[in-house]
């Protein structure tokens, strides 16, 4: 929709969530060739032709644990069109493993978790800022792929190349930072996560449009969302969405600036378009933030409701069941936990009985294990109460999932090696 | 009154924060709401639910509070057990909060 109907000169594709590269990179110690974003083919099938019909240019950090085999794949893509020409750069050097391991004794001082975590790390990634697909697009790239970028980086990097910014000029960069924080949650601008009827209303949610910035030389940015598409662009959602994940507005930190929003405004210029200034920023850090991804145990769950008359009742003795039984069967030390789903699942501090009985409820049991058969143990226990249960129970999900933890870090800047490789189809 | 009826709000994490963005509806209750919205009350709204302190930032120009809620998440989305591992529902439960007096409610449109 933004590439057919936005007029747009840029498309960027933000896709990674926190532990997605770790993930990311247990699938590429499967299959080396795989660990990108695994939607990438069905995005890049959807819209390159249309792009490069409109000579819009890529940026996506779809990459994930794997960019030159993303950049293959968007290749392949391109040649099966006929696309001939295209230049695809991958960027790399996001991958600081190494690094850390090699310096792990030098960084145990700061971060003594290290030390436990050591034997099962599974990725180290440092959050790159916009330099080098500023690079890549200067050298002409079509489509940048990369690994771990801070998101607003990859909406930094197209002004910073278009306009041809000094990305020494902190104003500048912390003007182009806003535009990337209020971009990079798509539809979080545009009337998505927004809907409260009716105090908040959103027309046609389901065809929620997609925001788009138009931003000038001096940094001054317009946001609007493609035509005849749902959604709203308005003062209230672009607020929500300014201060979302954001802690102290005076220091919003990133790897190119450390923006300030806490002078930021917004004003309604038309229909469905916002303006925003006062933006500033302040030198960048000189250290990259990393995240190490390490195997930490696993989460089973087990899940059953109960429903009419009494079933709050019954909805606790199945609980008690399942605790006194998971207990006896040594998981005691595990930590657990217990609670009914429409009832104290969310509000854990909320009051069970003074609340109205409930119609129906779900019991849900949630335990921490080291070893799968542990974890397996807490839906199988919830299973059981089908037959050994109070009256009643119907609809048991069971899940054992095996859990990445995040360790946060900093590294200096220059640990990490950004390198650039293209590709032309 | 509740805090609904003024404002609107959106909550993210960051490890194991949770941030709550409370924006009003119309200028006029920023007062109203800034002055009795203090992060002590914030925190003993959660109670239990955190266990670390509560920081809150004021961005008048815009009638926003943003709320920085330390130790709220059991240890961050990847380790918790808690079904909303993210916090999602920390706004609207803040939204919860009951003034004790103030502006009539405001229903704002498109």
């Amino acid at each position: 929709m933004l590439a057919e109907r936005g007029n747009i000169d840029f498309l960027v594709f933000e896709c990674l969530a926190e532990r997605t590269i770790a993930l990311a990179q247990l699938e590429k110690l499967k299959d080396p060739a795989r660990g990108f974003d695994p939607r990438l083919e069905e995005r890049m099938e959807a819209v390159l032709v249309t792009c490069r019909q409109r000579a819009i240019r890529i940026v996506t950090n779809s990459g994930a644990a794997n960019p030159h085999a993303g950049a293959g794949v968007i290749a392949g893509i391109a040649r099966s069109r006929g696309l001939r020409g295209m230049k695809i750069a991958a960027v790399t050097g996001d991958d600081v493993l190494e690094h850390v391991r090699e310096n792990a004794g030098d960084y145990k001082r700061e971060y003594p978790e290290l030390a436990t975590i050591e034997d099962r790390i599974i990725s180290a990634n440092a959050y790159l800022g916009a330099a080098p697909i500023v690079q890549a697009l200067d050298r002409g790239a079509d489509i940048v792929i990369t690994g771990r970028v801070a998101d607003p980086a990859l909406f930094l990097a197209p002004l910073v190349h278009a306009f041809r910014w000094p990305m020494d000029d902190w104003p500048l960069m912390g003007k182009g930072t806003l535009v990337g924080h209020l971009l990079e949650c798509a539809g979080q601008l545009t009337g998505g996560y927004f809907a409260d009827p009716p105090f908040c209303n959103v027309p046609e949610v389901a065809d929620l449009g997609f925001p788009i910035a138009e931003v000038t030389a001096d940094g001054s940015a317009t946001f609007t969302k493609a035509p005849r598409t749902g959604g709203l662009l308005n003062v209230a959602t672009c607020t929500q969405q300014l201060l979302y994940e954001v802690h102290d507005p005076h220091q919003y930190v990133t790897p190119d600036a450390v923006a300030d929003f806490s002078a930021v405004q917004f004003s309604q210029v038309g229909p469905d378009r916002v303006r925003a200034a006062g933006a500033a920023g302040a030198q960048r850090p000189d250290r990259l933030k990393v995240v190490v991804a390490y195997l930490d145990g696993y989460i089973g769950e087990g899940q059953l409701s109960y429903a009419g008359p009494n079933a709050l009742a019954r909805a606790q003795l199945a609980l008690e069941i399942v605790l006194q039984r998971l207990k006896r069967a040594g998981l005691s030390d595990h930590e657990l936990r217990g609670e009914l789903i429409g009832v104290n699942s969310v509000i854990q501090t909320a009051d069970v009985t003074s609340s109205p009985a409930p119609q129906e409820l779900r019991i849900r049991i949630a335990g921490r294990a080291c070893n799968q058969r542990d974890a397996a143990r807490i839906g199988d226990e919830v299973e059981a109460l089908y037959t050994n249960g109070p009256a009643g129970g119907g609809g048991a999900t069971k899940s054992v999932r095996e859990v990445i933890a995040l360790l946060p870090m900093l590294i200096p800047r220059d640990s990490a090696s950004p390198r650039i490789t293209i590709q032309e189809t | 009154m509740k805090l609904h009826a003024l404002a609107h709000a959106r909550s993210g994490d960051k490890g194991d924060v949770c941030n709550i963005s409370i924006i009003v509806h119309d200028a006029s209750s920023y007062t109203t709401v800034a002055s009795y919205l203090t992060a002590e009350r914030v925190q003993k709204h959660f109670g239990s639910m955190i266990s670390g302190p509560v920081q809150r930032h004021d961005l008048p120009h815009l009638g926003a509070l943003n709320f920085v809620l330390h130790g709220a998440l059991a240890g961050g989305v990847n380790r918790s057990l808690a079904l909303d591992t993210h916090g999602k529902c920390f706004a609207a439960l803040l939204l919860d909060i009951e003034l004790p007096h103030g502006n009539a409610p405001v229903i704002s449109s498109p």
